[in-house]
């Protein structure tokens, strides 16, 4: 049995994007951190417009249009923007232990997997089969920011969540309905000024971007 | 018995033998052609061999007959390894009596007989080179099985005749876990055969070299032996890769006219994949030796992720 082009395209396109997702949880420099970033938005765009053809959406062509404008150029351009203001633009993260955090990835896939398998078994459309890979770009999103010490790859593991989310939206219902994504494209692109800002009232109250700063910002009981 | 079902046997166990030291001659040469240098000439691996091969064996007072031995069943192993493969075509009587989980065994045999053998003088560089191996070797041995099972579920036999008869004679589809595989793979090629982000083969600096540290106490036949299993493994590893994940050309079973088309393919393919080995060498440069464990973390990670992706998406993937 053999599936038809399309649908064969879209899971290359899943599978490219869990391992982008490792890339990025793997990856210790903030500059290679940002290409992966616009990588992982252009796989996303290619998988939308093909579900788009594929399903004759023409609302998903919007929304990979969307996609290609603001995750791969507008976010990344930001970001790029942002650094060098900060001048981290050659900043290593080096407490990040790769192996250990590799391992907690699989288990994370296996669950995010598992959680999917009964979901996917139900519905009906042409893309269930990526619906636990979404999850599992999720996941693996969320635990790069909880492994990050430092700001910037902190908001950019939000920003890669915020992608694993839009293709979970289009794998399990064909996308959301345009004003939610138009919503959340602002939101996102907000989001990002505000971070902006907050890096750099961090940076002059601290002296440094590492968020464990943070912790002192307690009051004393 | 079908006497053609011998000599494609034959045919195909020959040509691995006598066609890895060129292999191998050709990865050096591109690299040196990168590199703006002339190079050696893709003949070298045989004058080396040859030259060492002429000359008288010189052995340490207190080698052991397993010093002696080791060449001898590392090549013995390699030679082994190269027939189970199917490079021209898919019927061997070969095959049925091993599969890829005896083809990764072969491969350990070989490897524990090297390092005990490096070990038998008791020189520093032995003992060193032994652990390096090891250390190298238990991670990327539980990765090459994976990077195996992959292709193995898809077609639902370990046997690599079966294997390659399914994955080159169907319609052709994207397997994304293949990719997954296929990368691993990758990495895990450059791993065992000591090439360059792993090991450095071309120099002899006791803070890096693991294969060299190895064979430091032989020389002539035994040396001969032990460079020409090397590119031999070499050239195995290259098969293995062709047969898995660019399979088409291999003749399929009784077609005997099929033959010369496919070594001609298989040649084909062979200068491409040194020349691609050969720019992966030159753009990456050499690890330290404690950031191997992470290179083959990765590799062992690409290939359970192929399986599970393989689990996931069932007969798409």
């Amino acid at each position: 049995m053999t599936l038809p082009l399309s649908h064969q395209i879209i899971n290359l396109m899943a599978c490219l994007l869990l391992l982008i997702a490792f890339a990025m949880v793997s990856q210790r420099r903030i500059l290679r951190l940002i290409y992966l970033f616009a990588l992982q938005g252009l796989v996303l765009s290619i998988n939308t417009a093909v579900v788009a053809l594929a399903t004759h959406q023409p609302h998903l062509y919007f929304s990979a249009g969307l996609t290609l404008g603001l995750k791969v150029v507008a976010l990344p351009w930001l970001l790029h923007r942002l650094i060098d203001r900060l001048n981290i633009r050659w900043d290593i993260e080096t407490l990040l232990n790769i192996p250990t955090t590799m391992l907690v990835g699989i288990v994370v896939v296996i669950i995010a997997f598992n959680l999917a398998l009964p979901i996917s078994q139900l519905a009906g459309t042409i893309t269930r089969s990526s619906l636990g890979i979404a999850m599992a770009s999720v996941l693996l999103s969320f635990l790069m920011m909880i492994t990050r010490r430092k700001a910037v790859p902190q908001v950019i593991g939000f920003l890669a969540m915020e992608n694993g989310l839009f293709f979970a939206a289009t794998s399990a219902t064909y996308g959301m309905p345009m004003v939610v994504e138009l919503g959340i494209a602002l939101d996102v692109l907000v989001g990002t000024f505000i971070f902006g800002i907050f890096f750099f009232q961090i940076r002059e109250t601290f002296d440094s971007l590492d968020i464990h700063h943070l912790e002192k910002l307690k009051e004393k009981a | 018995m079908n006497p053609g079902y011998f000599a494609s046997q034959l045919l195909q166990t020959l040509l691995a033998v006598f066609l890895a030291p060129l292999m191998l001659g050709w990865v050096n040469q591109c690299r040196a052609w990168l590199q703006n240098k002339s190079g050696p000439g893709v003949l070298q691996p045989y004058r080396v061999i040859l030259k060492l091969f002429s000359k008288d064996a010189v052995l340490a007072h207190n080698a052991s007959w397993l010093f002696r031995f080791a060449p001898y069943t590392v090549f013995g192993c390699m030679v082994l390894a190269a027939s189970i493969v199917p490079i021209l075509a898919t019927d061997l009587p070969f095959s049925p009596a091993a599969d890829v989980i005896a083809l990764v065994g072969l491969f350990a045999l070989a490897r524990v007989f090297m390092a005990l053998a490096a070990m038998d003088v008791g020189t520093a560089f032995g003992s060193l080179g032994a652990r390096r191996e090891m250390l190298v070797a238990s991670l990327a041995e539980p990765a090459l099985l994976m990077v195996f099972f992959t292709p193995a579920l898809i077609s639902q036999s370990t046997a690599l005749t079966t294997i390659v008869e399914t994955l080159a004679h169907r319609e052709l589809t994207l397997y994304p876990s293949l990719a997954f595989a296929a990368v691993a793979f990758v990495m895990l090629l450059l791993a065992e055969n000591a090439r360059i982000p792993v090991d450095n083969p071309s120099t002899h600096l006791e803070l890096t070299m693991i294969h060299e540290a190895l064979i430091l106490e032989y020389s002539a036949r035994h040396l001969a032996l032990l460079e020409w299993a090397h590119a031999l493994k070499l050239m195995t590893y290259t098969s293995i890769g062709i047969a898995l994940f660019l399979p088409w050309g291999i003749a399929p079973a009784g077609q005997w006219v099929m033959m010369p088309l496919s070594v001609l393919v298989f040649l084909v393919k062979l200068l491409l994949g040194g020349a691609a080995l050969a720019v992966l060498e030159t753009v990456s440069a050499k690890m330290r030796i404690f950031r191997v464990p992470e290179f083959l973390g990765m590799a062992f990670l690409l290939a359970v992720l192929g399986m599970l992706t393989r689990l996931l998406l069932g007969s798409a993937g």
